[in-house]
């Protein structure tokens, strides 16, 4: 029996979703609902907006407006929404890929604008939909089928790339810490501006096993280990730091929202509306 | 009665594009600039404010086409432009508006190409591309207008025919109808039939069509029960589905939509199409100067007409098949090496002798060289 958030939130006709088993996307698509009935928003006035690849079929099962669309275009399509309609509360779910190697361009640039809109980003580290590729986020060294030999790109750090950009709301949270992320998803949500949350997800059908990195639970406990917080980290070296994942809200700091500048533009011409 | 002047503008074609798509009810444009289009651009930015509506100059060309998709499917009526390189670069976003049945209007002022080619000179390089650019098969319609005026009035047609068949509509101008500045009309909305889309679903199902009927209701984001779009195949539900039967009717219906309606969107100009020997086929901006050889051809004894599609695709193939029966040549004229060229010879070459002038080099052709290749080939006749 699904749990009456459950029954509120998903479309459960629509599952089982086709994700692999020990998959964290499950996981974070929960938190993003329960930050969403904590928030007590009108599930009409929530749009939900992604991109192509494994975290983007989250849409597809939750209830609300959601909206699928071309592989890394989920933020041009969301901001085209929310200037449409300001009042609407849009989030955008993608991955890593879809995010930040072909959807890069979109995302700086909203981040920039500064316009309200949450994007989470179900980050596993690899191409999961493809079959195991390194993505910008495949940590350097690591393996993926076409890193056979080890991965000599960097990988982004997302918050940092948002936050440098323009982002008002920064944070990240993974799949062991769930209710540490639903609160960063919540704040995101609540700033009125651009916030990024890079959601660690977990990927053992491929990242996992590419890396020998053990089952989906071997794979949480590393979580539970190694995603240490913003403070603790702060108080670490360098190398204390190699192969830690900090989680945590990273920036907030109110800045002006975009489609408020655009009403003032209409305002300042007499346009009606 | 006096003249309302009011009603009257001297505008370039591609002003008058913006000015027929707000009486059309576009309140969303998003693009990226690039030359010829720019001017589209530019008058959306100052103009939208006053009717409430939105602009914004987005990051690229594919981000400027899925945002006025995302506005679209919040329920504004959306438009964005583009010219050769920037219309190559919103194929794939074309191809999902055609799944997941979004309204917009994508306008491409062609320039020469490929690639950056000839940037500020004319051509109609784009007219394969308009119907098979996205991967995939998917209806097309596109329009292509001849003068200002046309401009204005073709583009309110887009509007109309992207609401009513729940299609992406290409409006095809060329840089000559872009830059051209011409005095022309301009209506009320009052005096047009201004087509909205009709919101109220069937059976509560956001895909599901009426008995007989191929295009299903749309409703915005936000205005009732909340739904799911995707460039998957969907069942009437809107959800993704790898079942071939739904996958096939789904694919059928999409094509069917525009088919079954050809009448409704085909329009085409022509002149003394039924009483000539010679007829020739051109579209867009050419027809100016089909106009100029037709007037020096008066006092000859060649008798020529002419089919000028406005409605590119779906292509009036019924009429020029028809014509085809009654005159001896057929000469297609456009500024490329043969693109129309292609679908005139698929649909007449068995009735009639099908010449060719085309373009290539970024120059206009004149009327003379029509009158020129007119002449040349009555004398082989």
């Amino acid at each position: 029996m699904p749990s009456k958030l459950i029954e509120k939130h998903l479309r459960t006709e629509r599952l089982p979703h086709i994700w692999c088993p020990g998959c964290g996307h499950g996981i974070l698509m929960r938190d993003v609902c329960v930050a969403i009935e904590n928030l007590n928003l009108d599930k009409d006035k929530v749009t939900i907006v992604s991109g192509i690849g494994c975290s983007s079929r989250a849409a597809g099962y939750m209830n609300y407006n959601t909206l699928h669309t071309t592989h890394g275009r989920a933020i041009a399509f969301a901001t085209g929404i929310k200037m449409a309609n300001p009042e609407m509360t849009v989030i955008v779910i993608t991955g890593d890929g879809d995010a930040a190697a072909i959807g890069g361009n979109h995302l700086i640039h909203a981040c920039r604008r500064n316009i309200d809109l949450t994007v989470i980003v179900f980050n596993n580290s690899i191409y999961g939909m493809t079959g195991g590729q390194y993505s910008p986020t495949t940590p350097t060294g690591e393996k993926g089928t076409t890193a056979p030999y080890g991965n000599i790109d960097g990988d982004f750090d997302l918050p940092e790339l948002a936050r440098a950009a323009g982002a008002t709301y920064t944070a990240r949270g993974d799949c062991y810490h769930v209710p540490q992320t639903i609160k960063l998803i919540e704040k995101g949500i609540k700033n009125h501006g651009f916030s990024l949350i890079d959601g660690i997800s977990i990927c053992p059908t491929y990242y996992g096993r590419k890396n020998k990195k053990g089952s989906a639970v071997n794979m949480m406990h590393w979580q539970e280990n190694n995603c240490i917080s913003k403070s603790k980290a702060e108080n670490m070296s360098y190398d204390e730091l190699k192969g830690k994942t900090v989680i945590g809200e990273f920036y907030n700091k109110p800045k002006d929202e975009y489609t408020d500048l655009y009403q003032n533009i209409i305002k300042s011409v007499g346009g009606n509306k | 009665m006096a003249l309302d002047r009011s009603r009257f503008q001297l505008l370039q074609g591609n002003e008058a594009c913006v000015e027929g798509a707000l009486t059309a009810g576009m309140r969303f444009y998003s693009g990226y600039p690039i030359t010829p289009s720019t001017e589209i651009a530019e008058r959306s930015s100052v103009r939208l404010p006053y009717y409430g509506g939105k602009f914004i100059q987005m990051e690229d060309e594919i981000s400027g086409i899925a945002a006025a998709l995302g506005a679209s499917v919040a329920g504004v009526k959306s438009m964005t432009a583009t010219s050769g390189p920037g219309f190559s670069l919103k194929q794939e976003n074309i191809g999902y508006a055609a799944i997941a049945e979004i309204p917009i209007v994508i306008v491409d002022v062609q320039r020469s190409g490929p690639s950056t080619g000839l940037p500020t000179s004319p051509s109609q390089g784009d007219v394969m591309q308009a119907k098979w650019g996205t991967h995939g098969d998917h209806p097309t319609i596109a329009i292509s207008p001849t003068s200002v005026q046309s401009t204005y009035d073709e583009i309110i047609r887009a509007f109309n025919l992207s609401e009513k068949y729940r299609t992406p509509v290409i409006f095809l101008m060329d840089e000559v109808v872009g830059h051209m500045r011409e005095g022309i009309e301009l209506y009320p909305k009052e005096e047009l039939e201004i087509i909205d889309r009709d919101e109220h679903m069937i059976n509560g199902l956001p895909y599901a069509v009426g008995e007989r009927e191929y295009v299903p209701k749309m409703p915005s984001f936000g205005k009732g029960r909340p739904y799911n779009i995707t460039g998957l195949f969907h069942d009437s539900e809107g959800f993704p589905t790898n079942d071939n039967k739904i996958a096939n009717d789904e694919e059928l219906r999409l094509m069917k939509k525009i088919e079954a309606n050809r009448d409704d969107i085909i329009k085409y100009e022509s002149i003394n199409a039924d009483d000539c020997d010679t007829l020739i086929v051109c579209y867009g901006g050419t027809l100016r100067a089909v106009k100029g050889a037709l007037e020096e051809l008066e006092s000859s004894n060649i008798k020529v007409g002419v089919l000028n599609p406005i409605t590119i695709w779906p292509f009036p193939e019924e009429k020029l098949l028809d014509l085809s029966k009654k005159v001896k040549n057929i000469l297609v004229v456009e500024h490329n090496y043969g693109q129309i060229l292609i679908a005139v010879r698929r649909i007449a070459q068995c009735n009639a002798d099908i010449h060719f002038l085309g373009k290539i080099d970024g120059t206009t052709i004149s009327p003379q060289e029509i009158v020129e290749k007119i002449k040349e080939v009555n004398q082989n006749a």
